[in-house]
């Protein structure tokens, strides 16, 4: 994989550099984010739930969706005006193309996650102490895997009818596993429990993403026309 | 207009008609000559019918995957059509499955549903196969669909594993295994005689259905079988 690391820097770069330019998909799927926030803490009666049962499961949908939505555009893009063309002409194979797109959609929904965590803890009066560092850490690792199966994916759904359908239809399924484990973890680390509860969740994400992302680079080729 | 798959879905058809048949045969073992269970009464009945469902749809998703690899290493359409088929009788049987558990579970777990392990991956693994469906019937290029969807089908034989992890850590109250596990089964043996006999029946159901669905795609697709 190392060999295909340069190249596939060059088509996340790309793509980042493209996205700087609009800033559209951020922009919506940030806003997107703090909005589902928002109509979470309406959705609950103040009276009945407190805060801080809610507040893990809210972390985590929240940021799984506002992540899922930035993944559509990825290949979208590559689609319109028939881009994907230069992307193959390129001399690399089409793991590398997988490989600089999955890295460049792992950073939008870093970005996406990076804002959305600060708002929640706003929002959902958080403590502010190391374990929030633990919890972006398993942001991070969650989104490093089910951007892998998005990434697939979505190459593929943007050539049916209704992608922006299809998308969530098919990756949903994936999301849970890391979501559940997610929260879990999450809702130990907020009640303080010790570190070593939640290692084990913190293993079971590594070895999703490795092999998710294994299986990506293996797939990839199979959803790009020869 | 005969095509060249008409004597599969002939084939398909009766063994499916052979398969419903045996399914009413257990019907009738199950309520006349089987024992009824003690604490659960008429509603154990139900496992006869749900736990071979269950069973089924599992197979018929595995065998979806195990197509869908065959399919990318072969790129033989007969590998899709059978993938195809065997996805969609398995929805069919998850159908079963997800409607016969809930009857028995309201008398004796006293609720309809539960988020326990083996509730929660045929779930999901169920919406992603209605998913699959979906993918297959919005693209219209008989290759890129077989492709597109043998990589579904892959990535689900792949999920299974760690939705079964995730969902296992919290507490379950789905009867376990009673015939595959280490020691002996734990059914009378007059229950597990029928439950054996309502296996066979849905294999060969499963059979059936899958060359009828089979030979139906390759009569659409216009190819001999």
């Amino acid at each position: 994989m190392a060999d295909r690391l340069p190249a596939a820097l060059v088509i996340a770069a790309k793509d980042v550099r493209v996205e700087l330019a609009s800033r559209t998909a951020l922009t919506a799927a940030t806003a997107f984010g703090v909005l589902i926030l928002v109509v979470f803490n309406f959705a609950r009666d103040p009276t009945a739930v407190s805060l801080e049962v809610l507040a893990p499961s809210v972390l985590w949908v929240t940021a799984a969706f506002a992540g899922m939505v930035t993944l559509n555009r990825s290949f979208a893009m590559e689609r319109d005006g028939g881009a994907i063309e230069g992307l193959l002409l390129a001399p690399i194979d089409r793991s590398t193309i997988f490989l600089g797109k999955y890295l460049a959609n792992v950073a939008f929904v870093l970005v996406v996650d990076a804002i959305v965590l600060p708002v929640f803890v706003l929002f959902f009066n958080v403590p502010i102490n190391p374990t929030l560092g633990w919890i972006a850490l398993l942001l991070a690792l969650a989104a490093a895997g089910y951007v892998a199966v998005g990434t697939v994916l979505s190459a593929m759904t943007v050539r049916t009818r209704f992608a922006e359908l299809m998308l969530p239809a098919l990756l949903l399924a994936f999301v849970v596993p890391p979501v559940l484990v997610g929260v879990q973890a999450t809702t130990r680390l907020l009640g303080g429990r010790p570190l070593s509860e939640i290692l084990g969740w913190v293993w079971f994400l590594v070895i999703y993403d490795v092999v998710f992302l294994t299986l990506g680079l293996m797939l990839f080729p199979a959803t790009i026309d020869e | 207009m005969t095509s060249a798959a008409a004597p599969v879905i002939r084939r398909g058809v009766v063994l499916t008609l052979l398969g419903l048949a045996g399914v009413a045969a257990v019907y009738g073992l199950a309520l006349l000559g089987t024992p009824t269970e003690r604490w659960q009464g008429l509603a154990q009945k139900i496992l006869y019918v749900h736990a071979p469902s269950a069973w089924s749809a599992l197979m018929a998703f595995f065998l979806t995957g195990v197509a869908s690899v065959g399919y990318l290493l072969f790129k033989d359409p007969r590998l899709d059509a059978f993938a195809e088929a065997s996805a969609e009788v398995g929805l069919a049987f998850g159908a079963v499955m997800l409607t016969t558990g809930p009857m028995w579970a309201k008398p004796v777990w006293g609720t309809w549903w539960q988020w326990e392990p083996r509730l929660t991956l045929t779930l999901l693994l169920v919406l992603l196969f209605i998913g699959y469906r979906a993918l297959r019937n919005s693209i219209d290029d008989p290759e890129e669909r077989a492709r597109y969807s043998a990589v579904v089908g892959i990535m689900a034989l792949v999920l299974v594993p760690f939705v079964h992890l995730s969902v296992y850590l919290f507490r379950t109250i789905h009867p376990q295994p009673v015939i595959l596990k280490p020691s002996r089964p734990s059914l009378p043996w007059e229950m597990l005689r029928t439950l054996l006999a309502s296996l066979g029946a849905f294999a060969l159901l499963y059979v059936g259905l899958v060359t009828t669905r089979y030979g139906i795609g390759r009569r659409d697709a216009g190819v001999t079988p």
